[in-house]
């Protein structure tokens, strides 16, 4: 991603200035538009992703801190809505869901029809606050879902507001990855937060502009601000200690069978817990099921995770029985055969499999060691 | 003049067990009717004093076996029944009763029972597979409603019951809930336990207590180092995997602590 180093250029010089109060007017005209906006907020005293109706349902004033196996927000004096760690879930679900309707049959005269699923009159979506790596996890899904009806008539209507981030939790490593902190091209808008909480909105594309317009935000940004806000995303990166270890992946690549997946797999839970939680990880079932109350049948689509039994079976069991085998699965699948695959990366260097693994089991140090 | 499909006849067994699984059948309210209607319910003591000798096409078992009489009754319904579905924590696992096995049954009916010489009971409590084939094993104690639907509904379709056997973590993912767990350092057994309730305790912000029994690979030796560093002593974690599954590996194997007196854990 070019423009996401922690060196990279200043907003463009035609960015405008928000005041906290100017969120609203933003998040109105993107709900005006007939959109569903849909942002962080804090839920159960965590960082959560929901539909917001106003700047007010933002997590501000909220930071959090994230470690292996822990996660923790609590509220603060700070007048920031986004500067914190990336959110509990991931954004895929608005896209990707995790149950999908494919397609039903149902009994017409004696006979049997199918009935593709409806295509439901949906609102475009709007992303709102969303950061770099989650970001660039929507690029991966891309090429991934491409084929995927649901997915592309969601992400084609989808229009994405970004915020830059201003801080890191101690497992980010976007910049490692290369994906952050500053949001790549895939964004229409980009709002890059000062520590008073006022923004600076850096239009990506014509019909972000056109958003920026019709919000009446046309106050052009100070050049002051703008290296400001600059400095705070480099300071955002500068913090990172977390990098992928690209000689351990490519030593993993070139002899999976000499790496020590046990030592890391002694920790596993074979939970699924990682899989959940990352941005990239799209695996779906397929369920066939039949409705009690007219005998009709429905095919969804679910969500899966290789790290459960089921998912590897085939006649006679499952081909990846042990803890050992489903962790090399993953991570082999995620950081080496996703460049076979899908020609990146699948890890986007949000760090929520380290944060939300019950364990704390870290991707970036699970096998260099 | 099209003829009325034949309604496959149902029994509902119980052994030991305290009935609270097959009132999930009674607690479909918006859906029995209509359950009543597509299948025959021959024999169900707990909603009905009609019964029936059978055969049967289905029938469902709650309860363990207990005594020498289970073991008999037990085989009689296996041989009148078509297909045979075991529901809740007793049928499929022994139930709570199973805590026995781990101790000395004549010790533990001297204490319990005031005569323990009207008692015969097998040494050790086990579940229904041990005795018999059963055909699917609903978990659960008790078992979830919507969940029993799909095991009867799946029965009518001639299919195999879409039952995930994977953890609860995966439900809480899917329903958006935050991981209690990571989140609020509370003592959790989601990573180790089979789904099926959808996270009921974890929506709550309660830990989840494991009443699905192990999930399909559950790691319950990974787990309780975690639950150490969470401040759950030994002879507590020994109790949350020694409830209503205790006798389901890998849950069984979960080692037992030396006994802490309640003098030394004061001082510790």
């Amino acid at each position: 991603m070019s423009d996401s180093g922690a060196t990279a250029a200043l907003p463009d010089p035609a960015a405008v200035s928000l005041a906290i109060a100017d969120l609203d007017r933003l998040i109105s005209t993107l709900r005006d538009d007939g959109r569903v906006v849909i942002g962080p907020t804090t839920r159960d005293s965590v960082m959560t992703l929901d539909e917001i109706a106003g700047a007010g349902q933002l997590p501000r004033g909220w930071l959090d801190e994230q470690s292996p196996g822990k996660y923790r927000a609590t509220p603060s004096e700070t007048a920031t809505a986004f500067a914190h760690g990336p959110p509990s879930m991931s954004w895929k679900r608005f896209l990707h869901e995790e149950r999908t309707l494919v397609i039903s049959t149902s009994r017409t005269n004696g006979a049997m029809v199918i009935d593709p699923a409806p295509a439901a009159p949906e609102k475009p979506l709007a992303f709102f606050g969303i950061q770099a790596c989650d970001l660039a996890a929507i690029g991966v899904l891309d090429v991934a879902l491409a084929d995927d009806a649901a997915y592309r008539r969601r992400r084609d209507d989808l229009l994405v507001v970004a915020a830059s981030c201003t801080d890191s939790v101690a497992t980010c490593f976007c910049v490692s990855a290369g994906t952050g902190p500053r949001p790549g091209p895939l964004a229409d808008i980009v709002l890059t937060e000062l520590a008073d909480g006022s923004l600076i909105a850096d239009a990506r594309t014509e019909r972000g502009a056109a958003v920026l317009t019709r919000a009446g935000l046309d106050t052009a940004a100070t050049e002051a601000d703008c290296r400001s806000a600059a400095a705070l995303v480099d300071a955002a990166a500068a913090r990172q200690t977390r990098h992928l270890d690209t000689e351990a992946i490519a030593r993993a690549a070139a002899a999976p069978d000499d790496v020590g997946w046990d030592a890391v797999a002694e920790r596993c839970l074979t939970c699924g817990n990682c899989t959940m939680v990352c941005p990239t990880c799209f695996c779906t079932s397929i369920s066939d099921q039949t409705r009690l109350d007219d005998g009709c049948a429905e095919r969804w689509q679910i969500w899966a995770s290789c790290f459960s039994l089921d998912f590897a079976y085939v006649h006679g069991g499952s081909v990846r029985t042990s803890p050992t085998s489903r962790y090399r699965q993953w991570y082999l699948h995620k950081l080496v055969t996703w460049h076979d695959q899908f020609d990146s990366s699948g890890c986007v260097g949000c760090g929520r499999c380290i944060t939300w693994c019950p364990t704390g089991i870290d991707i970036t140090e699970a096998i260099t060691s | 003049m099209s003829r009325e499909p034949r309604r496959p006849s149902v029994a509902i067994w119980k052994f030991a067990s305290c009935d609270g699984c097959q009132l999930t059948l009674l607690d479909c309210e918006d859906e029995l009717l209509r359950v009543a209607e597509l299948i025959d319910i021959a024999y169900f003591l707990e909603g009905s004093s009609a019964t029936s000798d059978g055969p049967f096409d289905l029938s469902i078992v709650e309860g363990s076996i207990s005594t020498a009489e289970d073991i008999e009754r037990i085989q009689t319904v296996r041989e009148k029944s078509a297909a045979v579905v075991t529901i809740g924590a007793c049928a499929t696992a022994g139930g709570i009763q199973a805590l026995r096995n781990f101790g000395d049954v004549e010790e533990l009916m001297r204490i319990v029972y005031a005569t323990p010489d009207f008692l015969s009971v097998l040494d050790t409590v086990t579940p229904i597979t041990d005795h018999i084939d059963v055909d699917f094993e609903l978990r659960g104690c008790p078992i979830d409603k919507r969940q029993l639907l799909e095991v009867i509904g799946s029965y009518l379709a001639g299919r195999r019951p879409q039952i995930a056997t994977d953890s609860v973590c995966i439900e809480c993912k899917m329903a958006g809930q935050p991981c209690v767990l990571v989140a609020e350092g509370t003592p959790c057994l989601g990573p180790v336990t089979h789904g099926g309730c959808g996270a009921l305790c974890p929506r709550f912000g309660r830990g989840c207590y494991g009443c699905f029994g192990p999930m399909d690979s559950a790691r319950p030796e990974v787990l309780a180092p975690l639950l150490t560093t969470m401040g759950m002593p030994e002879d507590e974690q020994y109790r949350v995997f020694h409830t209503f599954n205790a006798w389901s590996e890998p849950f069984r194997d979960q080692p037992r602590p030396v006994p802490v007196t309640l003098s030394e854990r004061s001082t510790s």
